[in-house]
């Protein structure tokens, strides 16, 4: 691919230039130097009591990596992050660190925050899992412990487990082992090589891994209910759809498929892969979040003139600054106060209709509440049309487990170490917690490998 | 890798296969389906599961695409890279009922799992199969065997009975009282034949089938109208009640990657010499 030189940003990573990204799914960000690592990671304080760590959902002992870097110890930068987190090249590329870590740090209000998620990164893509020391893994306990769902809830909690000695079976749905990892971030965000990287090194740890398995279906509740402890890290399952006329007609996708037809299933490489995707000339995408952003970008790569409608101001985009940025740089067109009413065309897309929207009264997430401007419709012509207006938790497993108390949107309820009301069964991740982030999700993996732990050896779990 | 263990033209493109997938084959129950992804570049497809015993499972296709034509090419001893399942919900089974459970063309492949099930919770049976000549009929003989009554039909009269499947479901509910029925097999054919029962109040069954990507309720691609709604055929069905099902809808939303698939096919063909689709090559 066409490498130009980066373009150095605030953030110090340098970045491919947008003309040239546009027409590739190669890697945006490219990462830092030896020496720009260095030099950003001498910026750090190394507070006593650290603040960036109270903001890190799996309690990655940041100051002690940071200050491995400046020394020019990489290795056992790579090796104490390990230690909290073993999924750090992940974690490097998609955490919104401005709002966790480096939203946390004392210098982000005077100077700016140290770049710690280009650091992280930096220290888990030198190298490669060869010449890593393996990680330490507790004598065996001889409990079976069930992980359902090999997104980044399940390859955390499935880690810790192992860690601790227990025997873990790893169940994915899907042909690969990944969850979102694979079928959501798009490889310019997150490369599958890295992705799969990491899940090798979970795998070294002696976890089993099944795959093609539905468990309920494939593996019945009750072989289920047999482990030891069970953790269910389903993630998130159906595409809410807007409810609008016209949603069903051909060239309207919801993100989740359109981007497994890309992302998982290579539709990009079509006909040399199996799986096609309509690349439309002209895309409208619904939505603001970061999946909104995804399918956007993607869209781009695909050749499409693409608009993303979304019904509050530009500042209320609940996606990351970085990800609206890049958005725009790769020529995504925004279209915010306007909100979609009706998707034109039959038996295919056409167009879509939208109305205007003014900015009224704070509602209760403390943004003003957009209502329509009356008489402000127009339409935006469009042969393909992608929904990113969220999802609700996976049913599948959950329908088939006698007795779990579930949310208002399906999703399983649990407490803070993802205790459900089933005696020595767990969840965590998107099935628990409605669409979130990667790192909540391992966050919750984290704390409820640690509670399961506990519960095994105190004996409220057998 | 899954194991292919038997491979057979059963009639002009549609074809046979027995693989091996214990996961599949020891919890599958009638009505639902599988997913399988054939190579590393292979998209994944759902195919019913039209017999599941010990670690075995059998799929019946007809060759329409370029997955089908790569799967009719496989061979016992051949392998299968990927098979997930059972999916969907099974089959409603009621009991003590009169059932009637009615196969078109290739869809007859998932009716004798159902038939029989059918029959051993103690309903009466009675089969219709047809298809478009005696050439393309298939499991005439598996059927006969899971129904009380089978009664065979074709378009052109070449076996059985001349005309449709719906004639004969007409006659069959006039005939005596009927509980409930079960229509499978191409969408128009559903839609024309379930629509036999609607008069009569009749609770009908069809099973749909419409592209899926993961099948495992993530990516909404199987989406369907039934009763003005929107459901998801790999979670909320396959089956659904005939009588509210869209089937419009459905036939426009099969039909949303012609050329893709035309390209697709005509590339796999390129690639193979001029033999018959699924012909042994050196």
């Amino acid at each position: 691919m066409p490498l130009i030189a980066g373009v150095s940003r605030g953030r110090d990573m340098a970045e491919r230039a947008s003309t040239v990204r546009v027409h590739d799914f190669g890697e945006v960000d490219l990462g830092l130097s030896p020496d720009q690592a260095q030099a950003e990671a001498d910026r750090c304080l190394q507070c006593k009591k650290p603040a960036c760590v109270t903001g890190c959902p799996v309690g990655v002992d940041i100051p002690a990596f940071v200050l491995a870097i400046a020394e020019g110890r990489f290795g056992e930068a790579r090796t104490g992050i390990l230690e909290a987190n073993l999924l750090p090249a992940v974690c490097g590329r998609v955490c919104p660190q401005e709002t966790q870590c480096e939203g946390a740090c004392v210098l982000s209000g005077k100077d700016r925050a140290i770049n710690i998620g280009a650091l992280e990164r930096f220290a888990a893509d030198l190298g490669g899992l060869e010449g890593e020391a393996p990680v330490a893994r507790a004598p065996a306990t001889g409990r079976r412990v069930a992980v359902v769902g090999s997104g980044p809830a399940g390859l955390t909690a499935a880690a810790e487990l192992a860690r601790r000695g227990h025997a873990v079976t790893l169940y994915e749905s899907l042909h690969e082992p990944g969850g979102v990892l694979l079928y959501g971030i798009p490889e310019f965000r997150l490369p599958k090589a890295v992705v799969r990287e990491e899940i090798e090194r979970v795998l070294a740890l002696g976890v089993e891994l099944r795959t093609n398995m539905l468990v309920g279906q494939s593996l019945p509740v009750e072989e289920l209910l047999a482990y030891d402890a069970v953790f269910i890290a389903t993630g998130a399952g159906l595409p809410s759809f807007m409810g609008i006329p016209g949603e069903e007609v051909n060239g309207v996708y919801s993100a989740n498929e359109f981007l497994t037809r890309v992302n998982l299933m290579h539709a990009d490489r079509f006909p040399d892969s199996g799986t096609p995707v309509k690349r439309g000339s002209r895309v409208v995408v619904t939505g603001g979040g970061n999946v909104a952003m995804d399918a956007a970008r993607v869209a781009r790569r695909l050749g499409a003139r693409v608009s993303l409608v979304y019904r509050r101001r530009e500042e209320d985009l609940p996606a990351r600054r970085e990800e609206v940025r890049h958005a725009r740089e790769e020529g995504v067109e925004f279209m915010t106060c306007a909100a979609p009413v009706r998707i034109l065309g039959e038996p295919c897309v056409t167009g879509v209709e939208c109305v205007q929207m003014e900015m009224c009264a704070l509602d209760e997430s403390g943004r003003p509440a957009p209502r329509e401007c009356e008489g402000s419709s127009f339409v935006i012509d469009a042969d393909t049309v992608i929904q990113a207006i969220g999802t609700s938790p996976n049913p599948l497993l959950v329908r088939l487990l006698p007795g779990a108390e579930t949310g208002r949107k399906g999703n399983l309820v649990v407490d803070e170490d993802g205790r459900t009301s089933i005696p020595r069964v767990y969840a965590g991740g998107d099935i628990a917690t409605g669409a979130a982030t990667v790192i909540l999700a391992m966050g919750a993996g984290k704390r409820a490998a640690a509670a399961i732990d506990a519960d095994l050896r105190s004996g409220i779990a057998p | 890798m899954y194991s292919v263990v038997k491979a057979e033209q059963l009639a002009d493109r549609v074809h046979e296969l027995v693989v091996e997938a214990p996961h599949v084959a020891r919890h599958a129950k009638a009505g639902q389906f599988l997913i399988v992804r054939v190579d590393p570049d292979g998209e994944r497809i759902p195919l019913t599961i039209s017999r599941a015993e010990g670690d075995l499972v059998r799929v019946i296709f007809m060759t329409i695409g370029a997955t089908t034509y790569r799967l009719a090419e496989l061979r016992a001893g051949d392998s299968i890279l990927d098979v997930a399942g059972p999916l969907g919900r099974p089959s409603g089974i009621p009991q003590n009922a009169t059932c009637v459970v009615v196969g078109g063309g290739v869809g007859i492949a998932s009716c004798p799992i159902i038939a029989r099930t059918l029959r051993g919770a103690g309903n009466r049976v009675i089969g219709i199969i047809g298809a478009r000549n005696a050439d393309l009929m298939i499991l005439e003989d598996e059927m006969r065997q899971a129904c009380d009554e089978l009664h065979v039909t074709t378009d052109d009269g070449s076996m059985g009975r001349h005309g449709y499947a719906a004639d004969v479901l007409k006659e069959v509910i006039e005939a005596e009282p009927v509980d409930q029925v079960w229509v499978i097999g191409p969408a128009i054919m559903m839609k024309v034949t379930s629509a036999v029962t609607r008069p009569k109040g009749i609770r009908t069954w069809v099973s749909l089938n419409p592209i899926m990507v993961d099948g495992t309720g993530m990516c909404g691609s199987c989406r369907v109208v039934v009763n003005g709604e929107t459901k998801f055929a790999c979670v909320d069905g396959p089956e659904f009640d005939a009588h509210q099902v869209d089937f419009d809808r459905l036939m426009q939303r099969q039909r949303i990657y012609p050329e893709e698939e035309r390209e697709a096919l005509e590339r796999h063909h390129a690639s193979h010499c001029g033999c018959e689709p699924g012909a042994r090559h050196g």
